[in-house]
């Protein structure tokens, strides 16, 4: 037992006595190199997550074989956390202090994210780019290092309050959300959008707890509320018996059925097609699945990538298209750094991207940041089930314009 | 046979503890915390898997209810975070004691089970309470800061954060410790282990078995919950994906390797699952699983007392005088 530490002490010291000259300049960068960290969940309840590291690693290097950025090549050290806060703590801390690298990009879950997000800051780390949906990762005043990229769930909630503003102005809504920050996320963002019209659109609020057996009475009461438009904040176990039970009890409402469930596969198909049909959501990625971008040439590139550079990858899987677009961002702040990489000029050049449109954002959807709006994508659009896929439909809606 | 020196080496190893503070990244020492902090929780778990043989899967749930103790004191009343410690402590001893009651029934398997209920239904009960947790998002907290007296401008030894919370874990780890090994050395040892090995023959020599197995439930769980509020210290942060199935299968992973019934085993078992998972990545980063297993599988196989009995072997073995009779199991 004795060996164990007293190597690590050694290496320790080494490493101490290394680390020293170097501080001068930048952690993390060299003249031939940028130190990117990730922490991403490979094993553990969320692995499935797991391929957006993957798919970023599998970008960068592809940017390193077309000659890097500015000449230098990214060093992505991406490590397992497990999903789990401590693990996430423990690894951000080895990169950051003895990996040093210049920022941590895309560390991926709310709770994890929550875990690091004071060290971050404290240290004055960039901390970009997170892999979750919580608004608490743009308040750019008390967290000037820390970003996401992701629309919120805040922003969704604002897109379809919008939504039924300009297409529904009589509509009566009712609503079932999870009790907790998730939906309750979505349920301000939904009401902050509708503004003084909130009081009299919404006519019931029901919610659940996640440990719940099922939602059929809130169905009912909601029903008989004389709701027309039923807005539906579950996640997908809850989804599926939402939408099945609408259709069984013979209710109509416009369904709008929030992003964290509009998976084909896992909810609508179980929910049954009929009773899935003319549910309304939003998007923003290409969808990979979707035969309308077959020959389109953003879609095309992907594909090519995924093959040469990760061949092993899912090509239907929507995460790998949201891990090569996340990883372009980042390789467009670096390229707008220039040679100026220091950790203030990242963060000011992340805060300052000017309407980035991105291959396999939807046509017409821009990135838009600046010392103030920490939330890079707001836009999306939505989408409605025709039994066989999500069909995009109307403009492009912006929960951060006023 | 000579005996170990124990006390000399223990000593020897804590001087080398005290040192490495001034020699570490704080990186390093969050780990070297972690790592006293798993010997706590491992030490917990060993008084009553390793000495007095009843199974339980369900740890992480003390350990969770000693993190959200101190976490809820801290963010709800301010209280300081040493102060937490004991409290976390006195409520996972009742709690355990609670609970160890109605286990008294359950024998082997059977009080796995019901240990691993506990595990299952903790993170579920936590995001319930939500008032009082932050529901699935947690609590967020400060770094425990070192009292003014190593960190005011005229102190003589300033100490940083990690440093005071890697001496506080040292601390509360050295006294529990030698609690333990006193606690386990006397009468009240005698019969725990008594209970284990033969409970009708340990109730006909007079000792409780009832009163005893239920205390060996709630003393291990205090130590745990207190491992449990020190994770809090350390980490900074509460959520229920901290305390999930996974944790409480950590730990007995841990005593298992570290060596049932050892003392020092906590010690050797917190090294394990500290650092094994780690490597593991570093190996292969597609399987760190598997490796771990490996790991797991090679360990076993070659130090089947895990790794204290295998040192207690090969120490008897050095001595030339495998005379006396192996003590421990």
């Amino acid at each position: 037992m004795s060996r164990t530490p007293l190597t690590l002490a050694l290496l320790a010291v080494v490493a101490l006595a290394l680390g020293i000259p170097a501080s001068a300049q930048t952690p993390g960068v060299t003249a031939t190199e940028i130190k990117i960290g990730n922490t991403n969940p490979y094993s553990g309840p969320a692995s499935a997550y797991g391929t957006i590291g993957k798919a970023e690693a599998a970008y960068f290097k592809k940017v390193n074989e077309e000659g890097g950025i500015n000449g230098r090549k990214i060093n992505f050290v991406t490590l397992d956390d497990g999903y789990s806060p401590p693990k996430a703590v423990e690894m951000v801390r080895r990169l950051v202090e003895q990996d040093q690298v210049l920022a941590v990009f895309q560390p991926l879950g709310t709770p994890t994210n929550s875990a690091i997000h004071k060290y971050m800051n404290q240290q004055k780390v960039p901390h970009l780019f997170l892999a979750t949906g919580a608004t608490k990762w743009g308040d750019p005043k008390n967290f000037p290092w820390t970003m996401g990229w992701q629309p919120t769930y805040q922003a969704e909630g604002k897109i379809y309050a919008a939504y039924i503003l300009k297409n529904l102005p009589n509509a009566k809504v009712g609503i079932l959300y999870q009790n907790d920050d998730y939906g309750k996320d979505y349920l301000k963002g939904f009401k902050d959008g509708l503004g003084d019209a909130a009081k009299k659109v919404i006519v019931m609020e029901q919610s659940y707890e996640v440990t719940d057996p099922t939602i059929d009475s809130q169905i009912v009461n909601l029903k008989n509320s004389g709701a027309d438009v039923f807005f539906n904040v579950t996640i997908p176990k809850f989804a599926v018996q939402a939408i099945k039970k609408v259709h069984d009890i013979g209710w109509k409402p416009l369904h709008i059925l929030n992003n964290v469930s509009a998976s084909v596969g896992q909810v609508l198909k179980p929910a049954g097609v009929d009773a899935s049909k003319d549910i309304i959501t939003t998007q923003y990625l290409k969808d990979p699945t979707d035969p309308q971008w077959k020959n389109d040439q953003a879609y095309k590139d992907w594909l090519a990538f995924m093959k040469k550079y990760y061949p092993e990858g899912n090509t239907e899987d929507a995460f790998n298209v949201y891990g090569y677009t996340v990883a372009q961002t980042l390789v467009h702040v670096l390229k707008q750094c220039g040679n100026d990489l220091s950790r203030e000029n990242v963060m000011k050049q992340a805060a300052s991207i000017k309407d980035l449109s991105l291959p396999m954002l939807l046509p017409g959807i821009k990135i838009n940041t600046s010392a103030t709006d920490f939330y890079p994508i707001e836009q999306e659009q939505l989408a409605k089930f025709d039994g066989e896929r999500w069909v995009l439909f109307g403009e492009i809606f912006d929960a951060g314009k006023k | 046979m000579r005996r170990f020196p124990t006390l000399p080496v223990a000593l020897a190893l804590l001087v080398v503890a005290a040192m490495l503070p001034f020699v570490m990244t704080g990186f390093r020492l969050f780990q070297f915390t972690q790592v006293f902090i798993y010997a706590i929780a491992l030490l917990g778990l060993n008084i009553l898997t390793g000495f007095n043989g009843q199974i339980s899967l369900g740890h992480g749930a003390f350990y969770a209810v000693g993190a959200y103790t101190s976490a809820i004191m801290i963010d709800h009343w301010n209280v300081p975070f040493v102060l937490t410690l004991p409290v976390a402590g006195v409520l996972c001893l009742v709690v355990g004691f609670l609970f160890g009651i109605p286990a008294l029934r359950l024998e082997g398997l059977y009080l796995a089970l019901a240990t691993f209920a506990l595990a299952l239904a903790i993170p579920q009960i936590l995001k319930y309470f939500e008032h009082w947790t932050g529901g699935s998002q947690g609590i967020v907290l400060s770094k425990p800061d070192p009292p003014v007296f190593l960190r005011a401008a005229d102190a003589r030894v300033h100490l940083t954060p990690d440093q005071w919370l890697y001496f506080l874990t040292l601390a509360v780890l050295v006294v529990l410790f030698v609690l333990a090994s006193n606690l386990l050395a006397g009468r009240t040892g005698r019969a725990i282990v008594a209970i284990r090995d033969n409970a009708i023959a340990a109730q006909a020599m007079g000792v409780n078995s009832a009163l005893y197995k239920s205390l060996t439930f709630g003393v291990s769980a205090a130590y745990t919950g207190i491992a449990g509020a020190l994770s809090a210290g350390a980490v900074a942060y509460v959520a229920p994906d901290t305390f999930n199935v996974f944790l409480s299968i950590t730990l007995l992973v841990g005593i298992v390797i570290g060596g049932l019934a050892s003392i020092p085993g906590a010690l050797f078992g917190a090294f394990f699952i500290q650092f094994v998972p780690n490597w593991a990545q570093e190996i292969s980063k597609a399987a760190p699983w598997a490796i771990y297993g490996i790991f797991l599988i090679v360990f076993m196989y070659v130090m089947p007392r895990g790794i204290a009995g295998s040192l207690r072997l090969a120490w008897a073995r050095l001595g030339r005088a495998r005379a006396g009779t192996p003590t421990g199991a």
